[in-house]
């Protein structure tokens, strides 16, 4: 086996993850936020690193 | 004669065509993105195939070089990871300062578990020789060991999101973040002295940064700044990682909706949205095609043959990657998220992360022969 066969099966895997998960639940264009967030004036909704265990509190 | 000058005239030609069907499908996909998620999704996953370009293609990462200090004490590398991060603290904090509406910097908890993880995945990343980011880029390049243990790294980090509150109750500080004016000069004062130590530890003769190296760290820097600009977060790699293994884990029946982790609003809502809107996953997917591209363009580097190595060794590698994932779940991020993105975004976790990483990546090296990675000494 080369390192292309593996490099290709790499790429396979993550075609199959993107084709799961797009059957599960499609993206919404009508719903895409504004190309920057810098200057949008909305909060920042996206998963991180740092995120927390659970919401403190809860 | 005219047969071997028609074969050295084609190697160029075929060299430059190499990959490009590829990239066709890359950039289609870059613009179904884009059409049908959104246009800042579209420039995130641009974002992330720059992030692959670069350190496949300039042969940058964080693992290699923090093995070249500890063996070879060899600073060529650390030092422009210390010179990227500082360029982008130099924007970032400001940035973050003047937007703390629009802009997040990547905080972390400082505890008793963070500080074991952190250890743990630079045991771990020594053994595989890839972090999280290099895990991805030697999968898309076709290094078999990465891609043995990517999908466990992300099955690894899913647990680690099950268990979080656990770890997190044993003790954690708040997230301590270094600032305005005087965040940044300390920033960047504490970049400057562990320069110094490194320079001061390093093997005479070998007192810089090749050039190769300055062009990384450079370019790495602008794209984490657009990654901050556009996605409001700053660049990591590992819960994009968990993710993937939580929506898998859900469409296989698994219920998620016990776990503290997963019913927090955040990320119950990435659990039920597409991989297409979530920031981490873009740029992760970008890094392995990226990564992938830049090897279809290197002559014969797709054509050389896995390495013949013995069970236990992808065993090791396996378990690695499951390590890694879940260590670096209870760190709060990776070599990227924790380190990288944490110190330049004035976060304290990261220089926490960085000491117990390093400390862990002098073990890593030592456990390598033991797994028959590498030739016992």
């Amino acid at each position: 086996m080369t390192r292309r066969a593996v490099a290709a099966i790499a790429c396979v895997m993550l075609a199959a993850l993107l084709a799961f998960d797009l059957a599960a639940v499609p993206p919404n264009p009508y719903d895409a936020p504004a190309l920057f967030a810098l200057g949008s004036g909305a909060a920042p909704v996206g998963g991180f690193c740092g995120a927390p265990a659970s919401v403190p509190g809860n | 004669m005219a047969n071997t000058f028609a074969a050295s005239a084609a190697q160029p030609l075929a060299r430059r065509s190499a990959g490009l069907p590829f990239a066709a499908v890359v950039l289609a996909g870059v613009a179904a993105t884009t059409l049908f998620a959104g246009a800042r999704f579209g420039l995130m996953l641009v974002l992330g195939l720059g992030f692959g370009l670069v350190l496949e293609g300039l042969r940058f990462g964080f693992a290699g070089p923090w093995r070249q200090m500890i063996l070879r004490r060899d600073p060529g590398g650390i030092l422009a990871q210390l010179l990227s991060i500082g360029l982008v603290a130099l924007v970032a904090l400001p940035l973050l300062g003047a937007n703390p509406e629009e802009l997040i910097g990547s905080q972390g908890r400082i505890g008793w578990a963070m500080i074991g993880g952190a250890f743990v995945f630079g045991t771990a990343m020594q053994v595989v020789l890839g972090c999280g980011s290099g895990t991805l880029v030697n999968a898309g390049s076709g290094n078999a060991v990465a891609l043995v243990a990517l999908p466990l790294f992300c099955i690894g980090s899913l647990l680690g999101t099950l268990h979080l509150d656990w770890w997190t109750n044993l003790g954690a500080l708040p997230p301590i973040v270094l600032s305005g004016g005087s965040g940044l000069a300390l920033t960047l004062a504490m970049l400057a002295a562990v320069a110094a130590v490194v320079l001061v530890r390093a093997a005479p003769g070998t007192r810089r940064i090749p050039g190769r190296y300055v062009l990384a760290a450079v370019l790495l820097a602008a794209l984490a700044i657009a990654n901050l600009v556009v996605a409001g977060q700053p660049w990591g790699v590992v819960y994009g990682l968990g993710l993937w293994a939580a929506k898998s884990a859900a469409g296989l029946g698994v219920d998620l909706s016990a776990s503290g982790f997963w019913s927090a609003p955040i990320n119950a809502e990435r659990l039920h949205s597409s991989i297409l809107t979530d920031y981490t996953s873009l740029t992760n997917i970008g890094m392995i095609l990226g990564a992938a591209w830049i090897s279809m363009r290197r002559t014969g580097a797709l054509d050389q043959p896995v390495p013949r190595l013995p069970a236990r060794a992808w065993i090791a590698a396996a378990l690695s990657g499951l390590v890694l994932g879940y260590s670096s779940r209870l760190a709060f991020g990776c070599n990227v998220g924790a380190f990288y993105s944490g110190i330049a975004t004035g976060s304290l976790h990261g220089w926490v992360w960085f000491a117990a990483a390093f400390a862990g990546s002098v073990l890593g090296l030592r456990l390598r022969p033991w797994f028959g990675l590498e030739p016992r000494q």
